[in-house]
């Protein structure tokens, strides 16, 4: 399988029905998810959720117990992990301890008796990708986690596969490095076209870097989508904390439109207006879930607005935004988050404030007896 | 300037804080020196003293053994010996080390038992085993004629061969165990990574998993062949009237001929020729070091 010279396309890689038991413990269940060819695509969630379970069964490493995977349409469950043609960065780089940096991105082409003067020449462009050029006779041990993790980043894509996949290949960094790990791995991406499998735990290094993120909770998807559409339309409690934050505020349906907004009457006797996904009806009990920022203390905009009144309970600052906690009586306490703008009036604790936040910025969703 | 100042006085103190650290660990190692002294490099001294001196001091016992042949080949075929021993160590320690460093944690721990079992009974009992089992008679040869693979029982006994196995088979756990603690340490990360990078299982073993256990194959047979050289009990158990290894030598002049100053003469020459023996690997092991690096 040789590489074609310049740039080649990522593959697109569908997962159908992808299911993994250990004994008895159920790590991934009926998974389905279509990565789209050279796109930056992201499994997130909490510890355990089967994420690396998932990249690992992508990879070979793990068998499925049942579904199926296929890599531009052509299923790979008879393959190999040596077979598939994947690039893959470990969350411990598993850079070859005793290899120079140069040997170690040499390895993949070595392996597949690629010559030597080609060899030579494409080490010293993977170097070049990741900035480590002059650093070639270097042992791992001479390097740092971040350089380390270049190392890994250039092994993986020297050989031109048409997927790479990491598993937290940045979560050793330091939060400075990451940042700046994660803007280099963009442009490479950018730059390759390659397909990317990322998996993370940091909901916002899954919102700044993928085109599109599936929310993974214990073994199922509970949601696919752009960055966006999961921050602004989350399909359930779960999916509006975990990415990015929420306030919850429970409450029952006291009337309904068609056009899928509802007025609920939370706990204290607040009314609410906010919108759902799925039709509600009359007395069905649900959670609102608005985001902090959304939260505006103190507006005289027009009365379709949400209102509250409460009181600062505790504020913290954070340089370029602060955080209030306004306790809102019975219905419960709502943090909101404020942009410190020159201008902007700073509360304290103690302090009586009115709070404003749109209906439209309001999720509304079902409660099912035992969710959040 | 005030960068300098501060370093001249942050000096001083380090240094102490250094001289108090190695007085610690001089203490730490002071049992260990006493015994030594006491009970090896003394007694040593007296070896040394003793092969040179027959009635007053002379090299009479190193000219005999130069001058003498059976001397000379009885140490060549312990260097022979040991080499052999060290090398079949190898090859059936390897194997088992994998398993025992990559099997689960609960069937490692019972592996290892297996292989430390042997060390619980006397070398003697062990050495009278084998020589049950290898014998003209013994189970091996029954099986052996049983099947048809020979006609008549092999001689596997009373020779070089019952040596090989008597000796092999006491030092193999020593391989084993020193192997397995090296790849046990083996991020079993790097082969998946070997592989997924295109590796085959042969490229990823030759490439990453063998030089990686590398250290483990330089102490296993380094120690295996140390304690093969100076092996005494199973080759004078299960070896033939030629097969004599120079501890066996050593008791001889001991124990019939009286000879001490001869006795120690020997001891001091296994001695040196280990001692370089273990130089010249030591050199060779780093300069393999130095070829990996360079690839
Ligand atoms: N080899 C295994 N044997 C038994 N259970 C396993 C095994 N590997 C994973 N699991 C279980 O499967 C579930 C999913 O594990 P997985 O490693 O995929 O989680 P993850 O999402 O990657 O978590 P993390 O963010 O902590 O890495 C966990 O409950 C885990 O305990
Ligand atoms: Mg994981």
């Amino acid at each position: 399988m040789a590489a074609p010279e310049g740039v080649r396309a990522g593959a697109e890689v569908r997962l159908q029905g992808l299911t993994k038991l250990f004994g008895p413990v159920v790590a991934v269940s009926d998974v389905s998810m279509t990565v789209p060819a050279g796109s930056f695509f992201t499994l997130l969630g909490p510890s355990g959720s089967g994420k690396t379970t998932t990249l690992m069964m992508v990879a070979g490493f793990v068998h499925p117990s049942r579904g199926a995977i296929a890599i531009d349409g052509i299923d790979v469950a008879a393959l190999p992990p040596q077979k598939r043609d994947l690039g893959m960065v470990f969350q411990s780089y598993a850079v070859f301890p005793h290899l120079t940096v140069s040997e170690n991105i040499a390895f993949p082409l070595e392996v597949r008796k690629v010559s030597a003067a080609e060899i030579r020449r494409r080490v010293g462009e993977a170097l070049e990708l990741v900035r480590l050029t002059g650093y070639e006779r270097r042992l791992p041990r001479q390097l740092s986690g971040g350089e380390q993790q270049r190392v890994a980043l250039a092994r993986a894509l020297v050989f031109r596969p048409r997927v790479l996949l990491m598993d937290e290949p940045l979560g050793a960094l330091d939060k400075k490095l990451r940042a700046h790990m994660q803007l280099e791995l963009k442009r490479i991406q950018r730059h390759l076209h390659v397909t990317v499998i990322y998996v993370t735990h940091d909901q916002e290094e899954a919102l700044t870097m993928s085109d599109r993120v599936a929310v993974m909770r214990g073994g199922q998807t509970e949601q696919v989508g752009t960055p966006a559409e999961l921050y602004e339309s989350p399909v359930s409690p779960f999916v509006a904390d975990f990415v990015g934050e929420s306030n919850f505020l429970d409450g029952v349906v006291i009337s309904t439109s068609p056009d899928g907004r509802a007025v609920v009457r939370a706990e204290g006797g607040l009314e609410l207006r906010g919108t759902s996904r799925e039709p509600l009806h009359v007395g069905q009990r649900v959670v609102a879930a608005v985001r902090p920022e959304k939260i505006v203390p103190q507006d005289a905009r027009a009365s379709e607005l949400n209102r509250g009144k409460g009181v600062v309970d505790q504020i913290v600052y954070a340089g370029d935004a602060t955080r209030y906690s306004v306790a809102l009586g019975a219905t419960g306490t709502l943090t909101v988050k404020v942009q410190n703008r020159l201008a902007s009036r700073q509360l304290a604790t103690g302090d009586l404030v009115e709070l404003a936040w749109d209906p439209g910025d309001t999720r509304l969703f079902a409660r099912a007896s035992d969710e959040r | 300037m005030n960068a300098d100042g501060s370093a001249l006085v942050t000096a001083p103190t380090m240094v102490a804080a250094d001289r108090r650290e190695t007085r610690r660990y001089l203490l730490l190692l002071l049992p260990a020196l006493l015994t030594l002294g006491t009970f090896f490099v003394y007694p040593l001294f007296g070896i040394l003293l003793r092969s040179v001196y027959k009635n007053g001091y002379t090299l009479e016992s190193y000219r005999q053994i130069v001058r003498t042949s059976v001397y000379l080949t009885v140490i060549a075929l312990t260097f022979r010996t040991a080499a052999v021993v060290t090398l079949i160590a190898l090859l059936l320690g390897y194997p088992l080390a994998y398993v025992l460093a990559t099997v689960r944690p609960r069937l490692a721990r019972v592996l290892v038992v297996i292989v430390v079992l042997p060390f619980l009974t006397s070398i003697i009992v062990r050495t009278y085993a084998w020589m049950v089992l290898l014998g003209r008679n013994g189970v091996v040869n029954q099986y052996l004629v049983a099947l048809g693979l020979t006609q008549a029982p092999l001689p596997l006994l009373y020779n070089q061969a019952g040596v090989v196995v008597g000796m092999t088979y006491v030092l193999l756990p020593f391989m084993v165990l020193t192997l397995a603690s090296v790849m046990r340490g083996i991020d079993p990360a790097l082969v998946r990574a070997a592989h997924s990078l295109g590796a085959s299982r042969w490229q990823a073993f030759r490439r990453v998993f063998l030089p990686l256990s590398a250290p483990g194959i330089a102490g296993g047979t380094l120690l295996v062949f140390i304690l093969s050289l100076g092996f005494f009990i199973t080759p004078a158990l299960m070896g033939g009237p030629s097969d004599v290894m120079i501890a066996m030598l050593i008791e001889r002049e001991v124990e019939f001929t009286l000879n001490w100053s001869f006795a120690s003469a020997l001891g001091v020459i296994l001695l040196a020729l280990t001692l370089i023996g273990f130089a010249v690997y030591y050199r060779l092991m780093r300069l393999e070091r130095l070829f990996e690096g360079l690839g």
